[in-house]
């Protein structure tokens, strides 16, 4: 529980502030950009366009048949045109989400690399920053969903709790625990709830009261139920109903919940492949997965932007996911997992090197993101 | 003096001897100067060395559990260390033809691989821990209630493998050699009567002691102790670090409490915090130094100032705010922390952080609070673990022909 999501929310004047820069192209799309495409010129009214749909208005001024080429990086063709007759003119409507280096050439005589030019794009264009308002919509989402996850799995083990059934609440409690590990960041950005439903014994000052999940863990694995354990159990059911009203209205942005899957990865490394976390239960392999799952999630809502904006970044996130997922299988049980404590150090160690080998490049997306 | 003196080798040139021959009598830390690594520091004085001493680059800190029960005996060993501290921190060998002058037929007294190195700026700082007072040595009675048994902290994780200890010796050095020599060799001069409970090595100086030296940096790579008290403030000095007559019991006047935090960091996951972030978690520039909202290092920390939204410059989870005098009604420490690499932890993450140091005239009022707000409050927690904790009583210097057991003792 240590890790509190402090990116997630004060970030949003800021994000929101760069997307409305980014966002400038949408309303003030350019005029065509004309270009002169003579028998040994080409000649463009402007050499840079914000992002966006770009239009190229091609003359040819020369005696040969020509095309106009847009490349991108590596001459990858991002579109062209053949066949302008001399004295035609032709145009080119091409969509470049992404700033950046671009070439363009004319081909008279269309042979050859063209007489070619460089060409600028500035900032990234509106369909990018529609594709983030639509991961933030689609997280949002899932934020809802594991909220009233949690709020049904809480209420299970609370009744389990309140009956006494210590076995039962023992069979529940990991799984009620998942929905909130998988939205660890957004729950604890909602100040005292955090410490209070997840704070972990060690965490309290002297004289604070040992409260949430994490007592009722020490309750029922370590000292049997308490006079006070039923009011525990209902203090974290209207603990849960708060955080689902909190969560509900709560305002997220792109670049805060790519840096909410980053904290999430820090929360396994730091609390669950150190076997920090579920001192009693030894349940933290649960949570691990939960953890993953939740910044897997991220990414996939990123995908879209994160793919337009550096795919080289997301292969590898995508292939070091898998490889978390792999480890992790292994030591599935049912539905559930080992036990923290029957791992070996060499397992935690494996296990801590995939999360470290995956949490450094998540740590990159809420930049690429904020791009 | 005879035998092989640690400093005949390198030749009797050397400013640190003739710095200490003039300092005599005129308290430590006037002596000293930060740019002289191979100097110096008059061992005695009116305070201990090694606390506003231009703190050197490297430490190696141990605590002792004492194992005699004998009164006499410990005192007597408070003696013995002494004598070998004096020579050692002036560049001698921890005993008279120690080295290669005795019997060949007996181990060498000195250990000798500080033989060829100068005095290196070499202190050692003595201190008591709460548990020399619990009765073995018939010193319940003169326990300073600032002595306090540290209460727990929110987040704490401490290792009793790494925490308290009924003695310490804070070594510091120039060169790590040579403040591993002298622990070395007290441990020797202790067995049978003391027993190394733990000990610490910090390899870079985290805060300046003097405003001769320049602010170094901690493993987050930020800027440390550009707010600490200096050698210089000495009105500072007597408010916030020194006992005062009167502060009781008499034995401590003019000496300091000392708290020792073993404070992991998780720099794997601080170093995949964005710099924004780690800014805004230290309330500082991580470049200049300079708060944030300022321009340069040592310009004010002015809590109050916001940015055109509204929002406070420096974070109201800022660890510069939740530390800051201004928040704890003025109170104020001399911190003294070195920067550690434990190898790692075998989850092929460093084992690293800050051996934090401070001295304080009162820790209930000064150590305390503060921490307990940073343990409670401060952003960059979340990014630490402390896993060692001690608090030691350092009694005032020694007067010339005395010891260090000898204010304790009376």
């Amino acid at each position: 529980m240590t890790i509190k999501a402090r990116t997630l929310l004060p970030a949003l004047g800021t994000i929101l502030l760069a997307a409305g820069c980014g966002g400038q192209t949408a309303g003030s799309a350019p005029g065509a950009i004309a270009v002169q495409a003579g028998d040994d010129a080409c000649k463009l009214s402007t050499t840079s366009a914000p992002a966006g749909t770009i239009r190229f208005d091609i003359t040819n001024t020369g005696s040969q048949v020509t095309e106009f080429y847009l490349y991108g990086e590596g001459d990858r063709v991002l579109s062209e045109v053949e066949n302008i007759g001399p004295g035609l003119t032709r145009q080119l409507v091409v969509e470049v989400p992404q700033g950046g280096k671009y070439t363009t050439a004319c081909k008279p005589g269309m042979q050859g690399d063209g007489i070619r030019g460089e060409f600028t794009v500035t900032g990234s264009a509106s369909a990018q920053n529609g594709a983030a308002t639509q991961a933030v919509a689609d997280y949002k989402r899932y934020v809802d969903e594991q909220a009233d996850q949690l709020k049904a799995g809480t209420a299970r083990f609370a009744a389990a709790v309140k009956a006494g059934d210590v076995e039962q609440a023992k069979q529940l409690y990991a799984s009620a625990r998942l929905p909130w590990e998988r939205i660890e960041p957004v729950a604890e950005s909602f100040g005292d709830l955090d410490p209070r439903m997840d704070g972990r014994e060690a965490d309290l000052e002297q004289g604070q009261q040992f409260t949430g999940f994490h007592r009722l863990e020490k309750d029922l694995w370590v000292t049997g139920p308490q006079p006070d354990t039923p009011a525990i159990a209902d203090q974290l059911l209207a603990d849960v109903d708060q955080l689902v009203a909190q969560t509900r209205t709560v305002q997220l942005t792109p670049a805060g919940i790519a840096n909410g899957a980053k904290e999430l990865l820090d929360e396994v490394a730091t609390g669950k492949v150190t076997g920090e976390e579920e001192t009693f239960s030894h349940t933290d392999l649960w949570d691990f997965r939960a953890n993953v799952d939740g910044a897997k999630q991220v990414v996939t809502t990123l995908r879209p932007v994160l793919s337009a904006k550096d795919p080289q970044l997301l292969a590898v996130l995508d292939q070091k996911f898998a490889a978390v997922d792999a480890l992790l299988a292994r030591y599935q049980v049912g539905d559930g997992f080992k036990l923290y404590t029957e791992l070996t150090p060499e397992q935690v160690k494996e296990l801590a090197s995939a999360v470290d080998a995956l949490g450094e490049p998540l740590s990159k997306t809420a930049g690429v993101v904020a791009q | 003096m005879t035998g092989v003196s640690r400093r005949r080798l390198f030749g009797m040139t050397g400013a640190g001897v003739a710095i200490a021959g003039t300092a005599a009598g005129t308290g430590y830390f006037a002596a000293s100067r930060p740019d002289e690594t191979a100097a110096t520091v008059p061992f005695r004085g009116p305070h201990q060395a090694g606390i506003t001493t231009p703190a050197q680059d490297r430490m190696h800190f141990v605590a002792f559990d004492v194992t005699t029960t004998d009164r006499a005996e410990l005192a007597a060993l408070l003696r013995d260390w002494t004598q070998a501290a004096e020579r050692m921190t002036a560049g001698l060998e921890a005993i008279e033809n120690g080295a290669v002058g005795g019997r060949t037929e007996a181990p060498p007294g000195d250990t000798g691989e500080a033989l060829d190195l100068p005095a290196s700026a070499l202190t050692l700082t003595i201190g008591f821990g709460p548990s020399l007072f619990d009765g073995r040595f018939g010193l319940g009675d003169r326990r300073p209630a600032a002595l306090l048994d540290l209460p727990h902290f929110p987040a704490d994780n401490l290792d009793p493998a790494r925490s308290s200890g009924d003695l310490c010796v804070q070594a510091c050095a120039n060169d790590p050699q040579v403040a591993v020599h002298a622990v070395r060799n007290l441990a020797r001069i202790g067995f049978g009567k003391v027993a190394v409970r733990w000990s610490q090595l910090g390899f870079g100086r985290t805060s300046t002691t003097s405003r001769a030296q320049s602010t170094p940096r901690n493993l987050f790579g930020f800027k440390d102790g550009t707010n600490n008290l200096k050698a210089e403030d000495t009105a500072e000095l007597d408010r916030h670090v020194w006992v005062q007559p009167g502060d009781g019991p008499e034995w401590m006047s003019g000496g300091t409490y000392l708290v020792a935090r073993r404070i992991r960091m998780h720099i794997e996951t601080w170093d995949r915090t964005s710099l924004a972030e780690q800014e805004a978690i230290v309330g500082r520039a991580k470049g200049s130094g300079a708060p944030n909202g300022a321009a340069e290092e040592f310009d004010p920390v002015d809590l109050q100032a916001r940015s055109p939204d509204g929002e406070f410059r420096i974070a109201a989870d800022a660890h510069i705010r939740l530390a800051a005098p201004a928040t704890h009604g003025g109170v104020r420490m001399l911190r003294r922390g070195y920067n550690f690499t434990d190898g790692s932890d075998g989850l092929g993450r460093l084992d690293a952080g800050l051996f934090f140091v401070c001295f304080n005239r009162d820790p209930r009022t000064q150590f305390v609070p503060v921490q307990r707000m940073l343990s409670k409050k401060d952003a960059m927690m979340e990014y630490l673990e402390h896993t060692g904790s001690a608090i030691f009583a350092c009694p005032p210097g020694v007067p010339p022909g005395g010891h260090w057991g000898d204010s304790l003792f009376g």
